[in-house]
């Protein structure tokens, strides 16, 4: 396995993981075995924009966050594969 | 009563361990469950862990781990799991596998489960079994895990590190990539229950630990993205101690079979604690006020030298049960630390034990 995501990839919730609001403290989270990932605003765009189904590339996913943020695609690019690298990295996300 | 929130500081629980019953058909040498078992006739019936289930959720609790005991053994496993995830909670089981089958599994799917904890003794049958007490349960459990990935939930391969294993630890990994897991526990023994009753029989030795540490430390580069690895390094080596539960009444709570709330599953063992049961107060007012959570919550219970240490809060002490354990006294701070004037025992005790050829296992027995 090579390190890293490219836009070329496309991931998905790995096998028991979900992404859901908790209804206690308000925020989004991700849930999977035995841990939790919690997301802030820009994290929870990042995973339903690679997450759509069926699922786009990340590329795709990428482009359409700059047009959703209305900012540059290459400003954005990178903090997006770091993002989704260590969502990997952690067992939240698959390839 | 107190609410939790704003006016107290105090942080509603993530997980509730849900311990359905002590029943179990395997034997293990190292398990964590109390001498003294609940009996069948003193388990919870369906409507009280539904209701406990609703409480949990209410209360902010996120994740519900199904254990035991073998939580398999309880027929209304199915309609639990399917009120835990009605009421929102994320559902573990945490299993032997020895009772499931791959329809039973589907049902347990369907019901919401999303993931599966399977214990291994070993990765050779018949060492396995000699851990166990169980004949045939290897073959069991590799079929039970192909089933859990292939009916498309998460799987944990925990693998129970000890003396007879801990040389085949690279085999556990490798047979975790080849069932398809997404995570690995690596689990040294922690020793309470009756896997303090058998220490001598299954505490490793220094030389051991040594080599199992540069072997999963060698692996872990090639595992990133793979296979994601908890490893719990084994306490009676180590220097400082862990945050138990991640600190006394501040993360989790334990429900026995019969209904007690426990700030962690070994917290029986402490004389003088009385535990609420959430067959009379509500688990808010367990987990905001309960005498047993209060006890060792925070750091105002702290001796010395936690209470001038600048790690009080993030080890919170360290283990209440293995202070208890070892020292005597369940308010000492946890003698893993090397700033306990009680260090020098761990050591001693490790020498001992793990140099103990071929002390006798003792297994588990349920007499009801």
């Amino acid at each position: 396995m090579t390190d890293g995501v490219s836009e070329e990839d496309r991931v998905r919730l790995a096998p028991g993981v979900m992404l859901r609001q908790d209804r206690v403290r308000g925020h989004w989270q991700l849930l999977g075995p035995e841990r939790v990932l919690i997301l802030d605003e820009v994290a929870l765009e990042v995973v339903r924009a690679v997450t759509t189904k069926p699922p786009a590339t990340v590329g795709t996913a990428i482009a359409a966050l700059a047009a959703q943020f209305d900012a540059p695609r290459e400003e954005i690019a990178a903090d997006v594969l770091e993002l989704l690298g260590d969502m990997i990295t952690k067992g939240f996300l698959t390839r | 009563m107190t609410v939790c929130g704003a006016t107290t500081g105090l942080e509603p629980p993530l997980a509730l361990l849900a311990e359905l019953t002590h029943r179990c058909p395997l034997r293990c040498a190292y398990c964590s469950n109390p001498l003294a078992l609940d009996p069948a006739s003193r388990e919870l019936d369906t409507a009280a862990w539904c209701r406990v289930l609703d409480e949990a959720a209410d209360l902010g609790i996120i994740q519900v781990h199904f254990s035991g005991g073998e939580p398999t053994a309880r027929k209304d496993l199915e309609a639990l799991i399917a009120h835990a995830t009605t009421a929102g909670l994320y559902a573990n089981l945490i299993t032997s596998a020895v009772l499931l089958d791959r329809a039973r599994l589907e049902r347990l799917r369907d019901a919401g489960l999303q993931h599966v904890q399977i214990g291994f003794q070993d990765t050779v049958p018949a060492k396995a079994e000699l851990i166990s007490g169980f004949p045939g349960g290897q073959p069991k459990k590799l079929e039970v895990a192909r089933a859990v990935t292939d009916v498309g939930m998460a799987l944990t391969v925990n693998a129970i590190v000890q003396r007879h294993n801990i040389d085949r630890v690279d085999d556990f990994i490798d047979m975790a990539l080849e069932l398809k897991a997404g995570r690995i526990e690596i689990a040294n023994v922690q020793y309470y229950g009756w896997a303090l009753k058998n220490r001598a029989a299954l505490m490793p030795t220094r030389e051991q630990l040594i080599r199992m540490d540069e072997r999963v430390r060698a692996r872990l580069p090639e595992l990133k993205g793979r296979l994601v690895v908890d490893y719990v390094v084994p306490d009676y080596y180590a220097k400082r101690p862990k945050a138990c539960m991640g600190g006394w009444g501040r993360k989790f709570l334990n429900v026995t079979p019969s209904g007690s709330v426990l700030p962690c599953h070994a917290a029986e063992t402490i004389p003088g604690m009385a535990f609420d049961r959430v067959t009379e107060r509500p688990l808010a007012d367990i987990w905001a006020n309960s005498a047993a959570f209060q006890r060792y919550r925070g750091t105002d219970w702290m001796p010395q030298p936690c209470r001038s240490c600048d790690q009080k809060e993030i080890d919170w002490g360290g283990c209440r049960c293995q202070a208890l354990a070892l020292t005597g006294s369940a308010d000492n701070t946890d003698p893993v630390c090397d700033l306990s004037e009680h260090h020098a025992l761990l050591g001693d005790i490790a020498a001992t034990d793990g140099g103990t050829a071929e002390a006798p296992i003792t297994y588990r027995s349920f007499s009801l």
